[in-house]
């Protein structure tokens, strides 16, 4: 395993782990966001680049913002009631 | 239940979870290992058969050509369940009310944000219609081409050009090129039925390989699903962005 694989795991392994302890779902949505990045990074650096740029456009634009638009819409009901 | 026992419970499946995943991972090949004899067969048919150099694509629409028809359908079922969901909850008259407060909105959008957005839209939509179209040739193809041209969408938006969906006009021109395009795919498997022996075979001329029109019925469905995921998308990204501006109205 060459050393490029091993920081990119490394890498990898630290994301998720911020993505889990990060406790405000705002700012948790955005490290998600990086952590599908890192993967990405992962995916192509291991030989698959089809899945790698799956894994971009899916982790990094379509989830962030379907969570940030959830969170938008359940806040603002939380300050009506 | 005390915290303790709670705490035991977690340790006890987090070493069991550790102890299946090391199991399961030992067995893997190793990144550096040959090839296993599948993956020569199935470039080789890609290839030679379909005349294909993306072999992920050869397989995902033609040795799997069916599972990734599930996987388109499953897409447009999604997104019609969003917009049934979503658009039960509103009113026409609070439809105004949201489209008022895009535009008001609209001027709070720093400059900076909007040239940036305007500038991006054009060429990231030419992206994704490139990496849609070259599917068969290059790693990409439909699925990922058609979330790039929806984010292209999303770049509009945030250029503050189109806030809210004030009629229902664009929104239905969306649904149906959602609903064209994932029939496409469908009458392209019964297409095989029809004019070869199978369902999902190949009936039209596969071209030159490495040339940008090749693969036969692979690049068709390389675009249907272009078009299928870029306005299920837009459509489930609208749905979610009315019902935001709803909310802050």
């Amino acid at each position: 395993m060459s050393v490029l694989q091993i920081t990119a795991l490394i890498v990898v392994a630290l994301a998720g782990t911020a993505t889990v302890a990060m406790r405000d779902p705002v700012r948790q949505a955005v490290v998600a966001g990086i952590f599908g990045l890192s993967l990405s990074i992962l995916f192509f650096i291991f030989g698959a680049p089809d899945v790698a740029l799956s894994q971009i456009v899916v982790a990094t634009v379509a989830v962030p913002l379907m969570v940030l638009l959830a969170l938008a819409k359940l806040g603002d009901q939380g300050e009506d009631e | 239940m005390s915290g303790r026992a709670r705490l035991a419970m977690v340790a006890l499946a987090g070493v069991a979870l550790a102890v299946v995943l090391v199991v399961a991972v030992i067995d893997l090949p190793r990144p550096d290992a040959p090839p296993p004899r599948s993956a020569k067969l199935s470039t080789s048919v890609a290839l030679h058969e379909r005349h294909v150099t993306n072999i992920v694509a050869g397989i995902t629409f033609d040795l799997r050509g069916l599972d990734t028809l599930g996987e388109e359908l499953i897409l447009f079922a999604a997104a019609v369940g969003v917009s049934v969901l979503l658009r039960a909850q509103r009113e026409d008259s609070t439809m105004q009310d949201a489209a008022d407060a895009a535009e008001q909105r609209r001027a709070q959008v720093p400059a900076s944000a909007r040239a940036l957005g305007a500038a991006l839209a054009g060429p990231i939509i030419v992206f994704g219609a490139y990496i849609v179209a070259h599917g068969q040739l290059t790693p990409g193809g439909g699925f990922q081409g058609g979330v790039i041209l929806a984010a292209a969408l999303l770049l509009v938006y945030v250029a503050g050009q189109v806030l809210a969906l004030p009629t229902d006009s664009p929104v239905d021109l969306v649904e149906v090129t959602e609903a064209l395009a994932a029939a496409a795919y469908g009458l392209v498997a019964v297409g095989g039925l029809i004019f070869a022996s199978a369902a999902m075979t190949n009936f039209v001329a596969l071209g030159v390989t490495g040339h940008l029109l090749s693969g036969g019925t692979i690049l068709i469905l390389e675009v249907a699903v272009g078009i299928e995921v870029a306005s299920a998308l837009t459509l489930i990204l609208a749905e979610l962005l009315d019902q935001a501006l709803l909310r802050s109205t």
